[in-house]
């Protein structure tokens, strides 16, 4: 078989349009994950609980829900079949702590747990950081 | 109407990510750095909030929401205490879920075990 011949071949026996598909699941799995985050914002709201306080309950319980879930394992069943759905909503963003450290445990405490938790998490939060320190003295000069 | 417009923005949010996955080959971490990242800068030009205005949780639970908090937080400190803020503002803003993140993460991972490999 020539190489074209097993390009032919491997195009033939690929599932149709899995791209497709991976987008359809990751936009409906990532709405869902938003729409239980509006949920929990619409309970406190409705206890007449102040707007910046509900926002800091919905992350802390969003973040709960995303580190338990991938602590039995199921977090990790959804990200399977949402892909970037499950990955991006910050659920997604407690997964990537948990499962690293999980996994890593058994090299100890310090470089296994706790320096794991941050393979994924830690550049988010450096490049995050940097960004809106950089904003914040552009907007600082502008402003002047 | 409310939960619509927060399921076709968090969907739509995590669908670029998808399509970026599928046909750029970024690795999954280099989305979310992209992500925050953007998430911060838009937030800087004002945009963000729009979409957090239209969204709602749709814009605020993606980890896009993350780099906008960071940044609303800096802005507002630097309105209070001059260039000072921007150094205090963000992590400031952030500090609940970054904190929540550490706390859960820390106690999930001592709690639970992996599964077995097969």
């Amino acid at each position: 078989m020539t190489k074209k011949e097993y390009q032919t071949y491997v195009n033939e026996k690929a599932p149709k349009s899995p791209k497709l598909i991976n987008g359809i699941k990751a936009f409906v799995v990532g709405g869902l994950i938003c729409i239980i985050g509006q949920l929990i914002y619409n309970f406190f709201i409705s206890l007449g609980l102040l707007e910046e306080e509900v926002l800091s309950i919905t992350t802390i319980i969003m973040i709960f829900l995303g580190a338990i879930l991938t602590g039995m394992n199921i977090y990790d069943e959804i990200g399977k079949f949402a892909g970037a759905g499950s990955a991006v909503p910050i659920t997604g963003f407690a997964n990537s702590i948990v499962s690293p450290a999980m996994e890593f445990k058994s090299e100890g405490q310090i470089m296994g747990v706790g320096a794991k938790m941050f393979v994924i998490a830690g550049p988010v939060l450096v490049y995050g950081t940097i960004t809106s320190v950089i904003i914040g003295i552009i907007y600082y000069f502008i402003r002047m | 109407m409310e939960f619509i417009k927060v399921f076709v923005v968090g969907g739509s949010i995590c669908l670029i990510a998808q399509l970026l996955i599928d046909f750029t080959k970024l690795t999954p971490a280099r989305i979310l750095v992209i992500y925050v990242t953007a998430g911060a800068i838009l937030s800087g030009l004002g945009i963000y909030q729009k979409i957090v205005d239209f969204g709602m949780a749709g814009a605020r639970i993606p980890l896009t929401g993350f780099g906008h908090v960071l940044v609303k937080g800096v802005i507002k400190e630097v309105d209070e205490t001059g260039l000072l803020g921007a150094f205090t503002g963000g992590i400031k803003a952030g500090a609940t879920g970054i904190t929540a993140a550490i706390l859960f993460g820390y106690v999930v991972a001592l709690v639970f075990s992996p599964k077995p490999k097969k």
